[in-house]
């Protein structure tokens, strides 16, 4: 067995890519019986060709609400895209009819979730539910699909494919499932895979394996790549740009280093030093971040994070601070961090800020 | 075995011998005939020093959960024993078993299902209390609540309320509560935060910290998490599979893991650092973890071992002490130093 | 340190934190109210208990009993609202005594149903194992035996005393509910809070009639109701083949035992008794119904 390194990339400037998907103050709200749930909250995003965008935040931040929401897999009602648009190469996929949309999903974006029995169906063979696609998709006969399936299997590293292929779901464990899920997501060739934490249920080891597996086919298929985890571990051994969600706003936006090197929203600053870390040995207690996320049956108004926030001013609590820009592949929503440069490079936010 | 007179303080508080617990499996309508065992934990043995707290860390179905609750004695073991504070939790009965159960307590991953939903907070918290004859008088008791609530970080006016009305992270916080009202002097910790967000992960943490300076608890704690377990843990130990496969000081294991298993878990760990995430060089295990119903023979984790040798397969390897407090159950390591023959020690 | 000394206590739920707590009880009572057809059956039920107990003091026993042939089977009027039976009875005065009796007949059937299913079922589901397999055997054995046979014989042997008829029905119909109980006892122990329970010390009596038994009331409350109308309805049955409670003694069932010769020219003689059993039964199970959805621990934050 060899030891793998973890794939290397070259990151580019995004800008000089095109743009992919691009979305714009997109409000998600659901209507339910104890009042309107304010998921996502005028949110605005692109995501690049080829590129590996990583959305991370807590459960209930609305980093799959937005995801699903676009890609019209919310039930409506109770839920409602108050507002907003989501280009997917240049058509809007939130007015689009719901058939062109379908088709969108099963070829150009795919999408891999967190419990793979739930997109997998359980009482049909993997190959029925492989060649299924492939011949609808494709027109490829039945011998055709089954040896394409055999070869996708195979490339998702799933041993002795040929024999597996006439499995169903419950015979694969969670991992395998997994694997056989990515591998029915690489047969259209999409150049979108959306990942709604993809590894949360697994153990390391295994998490560690569908990693390094959705890297090495992301660099062979060369399509961009959305993550959506909570665990900023995983992101920082994979993204090239990471969007933090909190309460359904994005608080920050920026490049993998600038991110973990230097984060500009309290809500990042406070996350990391709040996190343990396997490779160093303990220095102090964590810093931990008090009070809990907010009800998001209230309207939202000014920060929602400033509850929590230890820098936070009047302002906070009135206005909701815009996402500026700090550098040109960073941006954070900070009255505080982002409007005042002297603040920015205080001795109080640099030690805070590690 | 001879049995630790009880209250030493040099004696380890915990004390797990050779512990096992197997899971028949049953079959037949009324007369059940074991048709095989799920061999969930199968021989371990470590001790817990008072104060201390060891992490029981390795993937799900490694049997580390069970290993908690058979040491505590909830499941009857089927080899093996556990002395906690000289007490032999296997043969308590009558006093010596309430006493075991107001000494040792649990605090469980899933803040919604270990909270009865039809109690208030105040019978949740004063049940140990009631059950022990702490407090019986009424009045007295809600004012120890109260008292507990306070000490975990919750508002005493919610007495009355149900756990449904709590947060994920205040649910954990009852818990701690309960666990606490007996004056315990031993907590398994079971995953206590795998299921709380990463913003509540670090106050509960950070909760259970102060509790063991304030209180001088000694803690179990069992987790996946490895990054948790190294901040929060004095000295870890690494399941596998049923069996332990690596024990030393957190800081030991950490930075010279010695079984290739621990070797790889931890390079498996995601560090949330991109630098250093680009730097490492993983080991990427094959396969899945193989069935307790029918481990692998030999070394149960030589399936998926990169260094694994012919031996392995036939030969269960000892667990030994590689340099002191370092233990390992391994064929492929060497000790790296061996205490000549005019070694002092 | 901060977690110690504030107090970060933010309730999940909106509005008033400190507004004194719903119980339990409140919770399912509001989710009842919100469910229409539950409150329409729960209103036609109370109605039918004034009528049958209220309306048993103007109308007593006497008075139903009360022979006059000279006006048998005389059509409704204003004198005897429903009728006259075969031997001149009146038909109100009847169901009313009738409706007492039945509902009686319902409401002890399904208490000892409960009774024996809640003990049966809680000590197989919390024993598990030979206890199990042993009590689910017996329950399965009696579940494959008619019930209305079983009925049939039991009463023929013991004879139709309304006590008999209860004690019956009660004994041969209690294996849904253990059942029910067993499968509930099942997942509720599987809980941690019954491992923290046991962790704790409480003892096996407590984890059992403090903490499962109350988690498991919501189908033993919609078991019990639904049975009120299923005993109702046997009694039903047996009276109309003859063998149930026997005359004079007037229940709904054994009135449309007599009319059975009178279907067209007599139709008062059923209709009336008919409806009311039709009436109870249906509103029984709406109110079963409302109870399963108000009771849901699923749905515990509506």
């Amino acid at each position: 067995m060899n030891p793998l390194t973890t794939p290397r990339f070259n990151v580019s400037a995004p800008d000089s890519r095109h743009v992919l998907l691009d979305i714009r103050h997109l409000q998600v709200r659901f209507h339910t019986p104890e009042g309107t749930v304010y998921a996502v909250n005028d949110i605005s995003y692109q995501v690049h060709e080829g590129e590996v965008v990583a959305i991370v935040g807590e459960s209930g931040c609305g980093k799959s609400v937005s995801m699903m929401s676009i890609l019209g897999l919310i039930p409506v009602p109770p839920g409602e895209i108050a507002e907003g648009t989501a280009e997917f190469m240049g058509t809007d996929l939130l007015t689009m009819a719901e058939d062109k949309l379908e088709a969108i999903r099963g070829s150009e974006i795919a999408m891999v979730f967190q419990d793979p029995m739930t997109s997998l169906n359980p009482v049909l063979s993997v190959r029925r539910q492989m060649t299924e696609a492939l011949r609808r998709h494709y027109g490829m006969t039945g011998e055709q699909a089954t040896n394409r399936a055999i070869e996708l299997l195979e490339l998702v590293g799933i041993p002795d494919p040929a024999r597996r292929l006439g499995n169903y779901p419950h015979q694969f464990s969670g991992g395998m499932r997994q694997r056989v899920m990515i591998a029915m997501m690489l047969a259209c060739n999409p150049s979108l895979l959306i990942a709604d934490e993809p590894t949360t249920a697994l153990d390391v080891t295994i998490q560690a394996q569908i990693v390094e597996l959705v890297m090495r086919m992301r660099e062979q298929l060369g399509m961009a790549l959305i993550w959506i985890t909570h665990d900023l571990g995983v992101v920082a051994g994979l993204a090239e740009r990471v969007i933090v969600m909190y309460a359904g706003m994005v608080v920050e936006e920026a490049d993998v280093d600038s991110l973990f090197d230097k984060p500009r929203h309290p809500y990042t600053m406070a996350l990391l030093a709040a996190l343990p870390r396997v490779d160093r040995r303990r220095d102090s207690r964590l810093k931990s971040i008090p009070g809990a996320p907010p009800n998001l049956l209230v309207e939202p108004r000014g920060c929602p994070f400033a509850p929590r926030c230890e820098y936070v001013v009047d302002r906070c609590l009135h206005e909701r601070p815009p996402l500026l820009a700090v550098s040109p592949t960073q941006r954070a929503a900070c009255w505080v961090t982002t409007g005042d440069p002297a603040f920015a490079t205080s001795n109080e936010f640099r030690n805070n800020s590690r | 075995m001879t049995d630790p007179t009880p209250n030493d303080d040099h004696q380890p508080l915990v004390r797990v011998v050779d512990l096992k617990k197997y899971f028949p499996i049953r079959q037949g309508l009324i007369i059940q005939r074991t048709t095989g065992n799920v061999r969930a934990v199968d021989g371990i043995s470590f001790e817990i020093a008072r104060g201390e707290t060891l992490g029981l860390v390795g993937e799900s179905g490694c049997g580390k959960s069970t290993a908690g609750r058979t040491l505590l004695g909830l499941y009857p073991a089927t080899g093996g024993s556990t002395f906690i504070d000289g007490r032999h939790v296997q043969e308590a009965a009558g006093d010596d078993w309430m006493l075991i159960r107001r000494q040792a307590q649990m605090i469980f991953q899933d803040p919604y299902a270990s909270l009865n939903p039809r109690w208030t907070v105040n019978a949740i918290i004063g049940e140990p209390l009631r059950v022990h004859h702490l407090i019986d008088a009424e009045a007295a008791r809600i004012e120890r609540v109260t008292e507990l609530m306070a000490l975990v970080g919750l508002d005493g006016r919610y007495i009355n309320r149900f756990p449904h009305e709590f947060s994920g992270g205040q649910r954990q916080r009852i818990g701690i509560a309960r666990a606490l009202a007996s004056d315990p002097i031993f907590l398994v910790c079971d995953e206590p935060i795998s299921a709380l967000d990463v913003s509540i992960q670090a106050q509960v943490v950070n909760l259970l910290e102060e509790l063991q300076d304030r209180l001088g608890l000694t803690y179990l704690f069992i987790a996946h998490d490895l990054s948790m377990v190294r901040h929060i843990c004095d000295r870890v130990a690494v399941m596998y599979l049923g069996v332990m496969a690596e024990l030393a000081d957190k800081d030991d294991l950490y930075e010279e893991p010695l079984h290739p298993y621990t070797q790889a878990l931890l390079s498996a760990v995601p560090v949330p650092d991109p630098k250093v995430a680009r730097r490492r060089r993983r080991i990427i295990l094959e396969g899945d973890v193989p069935s307790p119903i029918n481990p692998p023979s030999g070394c149960r984790f030589h399936t998926r071992c990169p260094v694994a040798q012919p031996h392995c397969s036939t030969y269960i390897p000892e667990w030994r002490e590689i340099t002191p407090g370092h233990w390992v159950a391994c064929h492929e390591v060497e000790p790296k130093f061996r205490p000549g023959p005019f070694s002092t020690s | 340190m901060a977690t110690l000394d504030s107090v970060p206590v933010i309730l999940s739920t909106g509005g008033d934190e400190l507004a004194p707590p719903l119980t339990f009880r409140q919770m399912a009572w509001r989710r009842f109210r919100r469910h229409r057809m539950a409150m329409f059956g729960a209103i036609v039920l109370i109605m039918l208990f004034v009528y049958a107990f209220a309306g048993g003091l103007i109308y007593t026993a006497e008075r139903a009993n009360f022979t006059d042939t000279t006006i048998r089977l005389s059509p409704p009027s204003l004198a005897h609202p429903f009728g006259t039976d075969t031997v001149g009875r009146d038909v109100m005065a009847r169901t009313i005594q009738g409706g007492r009796i039945s509902l009686m007949i319902g409401l002890t059937a399904a208490f000892l149903e409960i009774l024996i299913g809640v003990l049966i079922g809680a000590a197989a589901g919390f024993y598990g194992g030979v206890v199990d397999s042993l009590l689910m055997r017996f329950t399965e054995a009696m579940l494959i035996i008619p019930s209305l046979f079983l009925l049939i014989v039991m009463a023929r042997i013991v004879g139709g005393s309304v006590f008999f008829i209860v004690i019956i029905l009660g004994l041969t119909s209690w294996m849904y509910v253990a059942r029910i109980v067993r499968a509930e006892f099942l997942s509720l122990k599987q809980n941690d809070y019954i491992l923290a329970a046991r962790s704790i010390g409480t003892p096996t009596r407590d984890i059992i009639f403090r903490h499962i038994l109350p988690n498991s009331m919501a189908p033993i409350v919609v078991a019990a109701t639904l049975a009120v109308a299923t005993a109702i309805l046997s009694e039903a049955y047996i009276s109309f083949l003859g063998m149930g409670v026997q005359p004079p003694t007037a229940t709904w069932g054994n009135m449309l035992d007599g009319s059975y010769n009178y279907i067209e020219s007599a139709p008062w003689l059923w209709i009336f008794p008919g409806l009311l059993i039709l009436l109870t039964v249906l509103s029984i199970n709406f109110v079963g119904d409302g109870l399963r959805d108000a009771l849901d621990p699923r749905s515990r934050n509506a």
